[in-house]
């Protein structure tokens, strides 16, 4: 059992989502019974994955390896580390809070949870995948059910956010391609292999070919981040998306880019990332201050969380080019670890807080007030006191407030850089007085201030939504408090990248 | 005892969970789980202390929190002489409000949630008070500002309140951010957040000689973890939230804005103490010391033309933790911890004497008030205790640990000790301007029936009122100044006692009365006739330096004004960016079809006319008559031929 366990965990949903489309129209209870089933039983086997997994382990954990297609030597090679698990975990679970929250979806039911279900094999496969040929194939694929999601599902400009959307991200696919073609052609022997190439370095001794291929990487990395100044397709894709896609999108999706910077540009290409770090390092600086800025000024809430992922995702790849400013340096070893720790809980951290905040947001647009204006609000902290209570969590963790799993994140990412790239830590840190200005602002404006009566008849969290908001919030805090279960996953992999580095 | 010391915090945090899940249906509301709370803490401290006096040697607790690499970083606890003094300050004094706040908050909708938040407070302040290393006081310092933006917004519906939270949380998140940085580099430099080890390295010379853009590294750790406490304990000029933040409930003033959370910054100076006494030239504790001065100062003449009772008291807040930076600034290391932990009494005592006030008249306004003294005596003589021990009159507690700070000012910086002097003048002249406008005379406002406080709110006054007599006493010279015995930092030695300085300090109060007295009792001089003669100097106090005007125009606007412009850069520069390529992209697509149709299948079409045209002249030659196909092949032998012969 053992053995297949990874790609059970992989294909399960993907099952499930083949039942839900032999379910005869009518049925939609039905349906939404056996998504949900699914993906609680995907969440389980991804849960049982702990079991065998050695914590603290280095290397690659649950591989299987078949041959695929020989002639290029293509493999089916899957496997996680420290890094991926948590990552694996994080995508059931929001899948299943999503699909929860989705319950009152009423259009094209079936198509809906399908696309679901596809999406979540699709994301696990990326971060269970170690050949490049078949991370290509599950990076492509996960692109198209949001695709769907968002045209099919979305708001008033759904198409131009969608098709957005789409082409930006695969303009980075085809980047990412010719990149992957240049390692393969210079590998000796032939592989598609990721750890085998990480282990040749083919293209060590030819500096031109390992830029063109690190901005290759870069570019579809940089974009599904997003990295400023790649970022803007963001905050259209969250506006149209529905609030389930959203919460996918920001919680799993955006971590695809940031996840291949560790997992492959990092390691592939030390040495021509440590050339670029400086780059990667100001484009993430200006991404925390510009976030958090833009987010401050933003009239709707979904663009206001949108903009403040940027700002968070600028944090992860501070932390990481950090350690990528660190390669070649044991000395700042140290420093590296911490910081890439801190860049992969922030993942962590940032798909539990904002995958919350866009439920948030969508508890009160989808079935409430329907405006999203952040002006059109006051008083509700009045009316809605539950409602209140976890929005304020929520927007606390992400201003990285102690006690809360945003705080460790950041507090890591900043003591590891500060190591590294003192002068852009210290402008990165005052991005955190911007977002808390402009999160203590948000709630200002939608939940304190007198009773607006346009809004007193508002019943607070249902039963549903609070089925799909707790878990995020008791995890914001088990985590903000003792983080130190989840750490030791993660340092085990950051450790052992770090060594490799050096 | 001191391994239970653990408990100390975790007894406040159970009773805030019990109250948030369980709130109103548990005893009293869920106020006696909180007491419970708070009242257990401070039985524990007390015995903590008490084993303390016995010479117990420091304790610390460590717990593995976060892994990196090969190693790890720890949290902890520790007890030693300056975290007890803490607990017990914060213990004892947080049980009193906590019983006063039954009878003060009896009628809010809102009752078991205040004392939630009132519990949650205790337990982060506590932390706060017992982290071992820089990173838990940090995580204690920035929940207690959390507690106290929930508390400022506690009646959240008026927007005055929503403003003043924000303004709270904004502004000492600004000071947070050099504290911040300071950890970063303390971290940077010498690889570890604990103040031991901390302590040992920098005394072992680890940073000596080290420079940060032209200035001794030491220093500029020092300045920038001051940053964190000029904003916490509001000195100038990060000071301008802590008036603002009366907005909430008086027992949360007496605490969180008085007694306990603003003293954070002075706790954390003392913590760190060694930090700043090693920076060469004690160039960290002169920093210390002026902006404490200014404080004292600036905020004392503020205090003078306030006429809301409880933000008289606030600047008068602002003043007295300006007095400790002062203290601590000039190797005043005992004296500043001292002057905490009265104040931090007498205060209390103040602000919940103000509250009984407001209890009995329904508005915070002097003016409106009068004659109180007959009708509220227990508030009455209580809150004369409370100001006769901030005015520094002996012997009640104030006097004491004031002047212990005037007279390390006196022996260290002449000009600070003459704005220490002109502050404690100004600090009796304005607290018994309160007493003469609100207990003296008779009552001005005809609606109001001022009546006494139920018990359980006058005991909780007379308790701390006791404190605030007798307190002082332990810093007594002729007592042998047990305090400084129990409290002093390695290398410094406190001057000797000195009846010049102390007759200068209680004649500078007598004198501040005796004013007072003659213009708001006596009415020798009166009150209009100074505001007329200080002319633009009134105008300027009376705006409060133009602090929050030049902060609006300076910052808060600019930053909005720029997140708006970078709003807009966003959509019609990197988006129209974007959207070109897009385009672009259509063209290119477009351009491909205008190819395709009028190029590649003209091409085609092309060939196709071609072929059909030859077909058509060729339609000619293929005549089907034998005679012409004849011709043809002659004609094309000859060709041949010819072809061959002349080459």
């Amino acid at each position: 059992m053992d053995r297949y366990l990874l790609s059970i965990t992989i294909f399960l949903p993907l099952v499930g989502g083949l039942i839900v489309l032999l379910i005869p129209k009518g049925q939609e209870r039905l349906m939404r019974q056996v998504a949900l089933a699914t993906a609680a039983l995907a969440f389980l086997v991804s849960l049982w994955l702990l079991g065998p997994f050695q914590v603290g382990g280095a290397e690659m954990q649950l591989q299987e390896r078949y041959a695929w297609i020989p002639a290029i030597g293509v493999h089916y090679h899957v496997g996680i580390d420290g890094l991926s698990l948590p990552l694996v975990i994080l995508t059931t679970l929001l899948t299943v809070l999503s699909i929860v929250y989705s319950w009152r979806v009423d259009v094209r039911v079936k198509e809906y949870l399908f696309l679901f279900l596809l999406l979540e094999t699709a994301m696990v496969g990326v971060f269970a995948a170690l050949d490049f040929f078949l991370f290509f194939v599950f990076w492509e694929v996960s692109i198209v059910p949001m695709y769907f999601l968002i045209g099919i599902w979305g708001g008033p400009r759904k198409e131009y956010a969608a098709i957005k959307f789409f082409l930006y991200t695969l303009v980075g696919s085809l980047a990412m391609l010719l990149a992957i073609l240049l390692l393969y052609f210079n590998a000796e022997p032939r592989t598609f292999g990721i750890l085998e190439l990480i282990g040749q370095q083919p293209l060590a001794r030819a500096p031109l070919l390992a830029s063109l291929a690190f901005w290759g990487f870069f570019l579809a990395f940089a974009i599904k981040v997003p990295m400023w100044p790649f970022h803007t397709w963001l905050p259209d894709a969250h506006v149209e998306a529905p609030t389930a896609g959203s919460v996918i999108l920001a919680g799993v999706l955006l971590k695809l880019g940031t996840y291949g910077f560790v997992r492959i540009s990092l390691p592939m290409l030390p040495e021509t990332f440590r050339e670029y770090a400086p780059v990667v390092a100001i484009l993430a600086v200006i991404g925390v201050v510009y976030g958090a800025l833009v987010a401050m000024a933003q009239p709707d809430l979904k663009k206001l969380v949108a903009y403040s992922s940027v700002n968070h995702m600028g944090y992860v790849m501070l932390g990481v080019a950090a350690a990528a400013g660190a390669v070649g340096a044991p000395e700042r070893a140290g420093a590296a670890t911490l910081a890439l720790n801190g860049a992969v809980f922030e993942m962590v951290a940032h798909g539990i807080i904002t995958g919350a905040l866009f439920l948030i947001v969508g508890v009160i647009y989808d079935y409430r007030a329907h405006t999203r204006g952040v002006d059109d609000f006051g008083g509700l902290g009045a009316v809605l006191p539950r409602y209140s209570g976890i929005t304020m969590m929520a927007m606390l963790a992400s201003l990285g407030l102690p006690g809360l799993m945003g705080f460790v994140a950041e507090f890591l990412i900043f003591v590891g850089s500060f190591g590294i790239f003192p002068e852009l830590t210290v402008i990165a840190v005052t991005g955190v007085v911007f977002s808390a200005a402009m999160f203590l602002w948000t709630i200002q404006r939608i939940f304190l201030g007198p009773k607006n009566p346009r809004w007193a008849a508002l019943p607070d969290l249902d039963g549903r939504e609070a089925v799909s908001l707790v878990p995020l919030a008791a995890i914001m805090l088990v985590f903000g408090v003792y983080p130190r279960p989840l750490l030791e996953v993660i340092n085990a992999a950051m450790a052992s990248l770090v060594t490799v580095l050096r | 005892m001191r391994e239970l010391a653990w408990l100390i915090p975790v007894l406040p945090l159970v009773a805030c969970a019990l109250i948030f899940a369980f709130g109103p249906r548990l005893p009293g509301r869920g106020a006696y789980v909180a007491i419970a709370g708070i009242g257990l803490a401070a039985l524990l401290s007390i015995g903590i202390f008490v084993e303390g006096l016995g010479g117990a040697k420091a304790h610390e607790l460590n717990v593995r929190w976060v892994p990196y690499g090969q190693t790890a970083l720890d949290l902890g606890l520790r007890v030693d002489n300056l975290t007890t003094v803490m607990l017990l300050v914060v213990t004892i004094v947080g049980s009193m409000i906590f019983v006063y706040s039954v009878g003060y908050m009896h009628d809010d909708p809102r009752f078991s949630r205040f004392f939630a938040y009132l519990s949650l407070f205790a337990a982060s302040m506590l932390l706060l008070v017992l982290a071992n290393n820089l990173l838990f006081l940090y995580a204690g310092w920035e929940l207690v500002g959390l507690c106290s933006y929930l508390l400022i917004g506690f009646y959240f519906e008026k927007p005055s309140a929503a403003r003043a939270s924000m303004k709270a949380f904004v502004t000492t998140r600004v000071g947070d951010l050099f504290m911040f940085l300071g950890i970063l580099l303390v971290f940077f430099t010498l690889g570890t957040f604990r103040f031991e080890e901390i302590f040992a390295k920098v005394h072992a010379g680890a940073l000596e000689g080290m420079m940060v853009g032209g200035l001794p590294l030491l220093t500029v750790v020092a300045v920038l973890l001051f940053g964190g406490a000029i904003g916490k304990s509001a000195q100038v000029p990060l000071h301008t939230w802590l008036p603002d933040a009366m907005e909430g409930p008086t027992p949360v003033s007496a605490l969180i804005h008085a007694a306990t959370m603003v003293a954070a910054g002075v706790y954390m100076v003392a913590r760190t103490y060694l930090l700043f006494f090693e920076s060469p030239g004690h160039g960290a504790l002169t920093v210390v010391a002026w902006i404490g001065a200014v404080t004292a100062l600036m905020a004392a003449t503020i205090a003078v033309v306030q006429d809301d009772i409880k933000r008289v008291l606030a600047y008068s807040t602002i003043s007295q933790l300006g007095y400790m930076m002062l203290g601590l600034g000039m190797l005043g290391y005992a004296a500043g911890m001292f002057h905490l932990m009265t104040h931090a009494f007498f205060k209390a005592l103040l602000f919940l004497g103000a509250g009984s006030v407001i209890h009995a008249m329904h508005t915070n306004d002097i003016k409106a008030m009068g004659g109180l003294a007959r009708a509220m005596p227990s508030t009455y003589w209580t809150f004369l205790i409370g100001t006769l021990a901030l005015a520094g009159v002996p012997p009640f507690a104030g006097f004491w640990s004031k002047d212990e700070i005037l007279l390390e000012a006196f022996h260290h910086h002449r000009g600070l000790y003459a704005m220490a002097l002109a502050a404690a003048f100004l600090t009796a002249f304005y607290m018994f301007r309160v007493i003469f406008y609100t207990f003296a005379g008779t009552t001005r406002s005809h609606h109001a029936h001022p009546h006494e406080s139920p018990a359980v709110m006058t005991r909780p006054l007379w308790v701390l009122a006791v404190f605030s007599a007798g307190i002082g006493l332990v810093g007594a010279p002729f007592l042998g100044n047990p305090f400084h015995h129990y409290l002093h930092f390695e290398g410094l030695k406190a001057p000797a006692f000195s009846w010049g300085v102390a007759l200068a300090g209680v004649g500078a109060s007598g004198a501040g009365i005796a004013a007072a007295a003659a213009v708001y009792h006596w009415k020798v001089v009166p009150s209009g006739a100074l505001r007329r003669a200080a002319g633009p100097l009134f105008t300027l106090v009376a705006h409060k330096y133009y602090f929050d005007e030049l902060y609006a125009a300076a910052v808060v606007r600019p930053t909005l004004a720029v997140a708006r412009a970078l709003r807009t850069f966003d959509v019609y520069v990197i988006d129209l960016i974007v959207n070109l390529f897009g385009f672009a992209g259509l063209g290119l697509a477009r351009l491909y079809r205008v190819f395709d149709l009028y190029v590649v299948d003209g091409a085609v079409n092309l060939l196709g006319w071609i072929a059909q045209t030859a077909g058509g002249v060729l339609r000619y030659v293929q005549t089907g008559r034998a005679q012409n196909y004849l011709l043809a092949i002659a004609l094309g032998v000859i060709v041949l031929l010819a072809a061959g012969l002349f080459r």
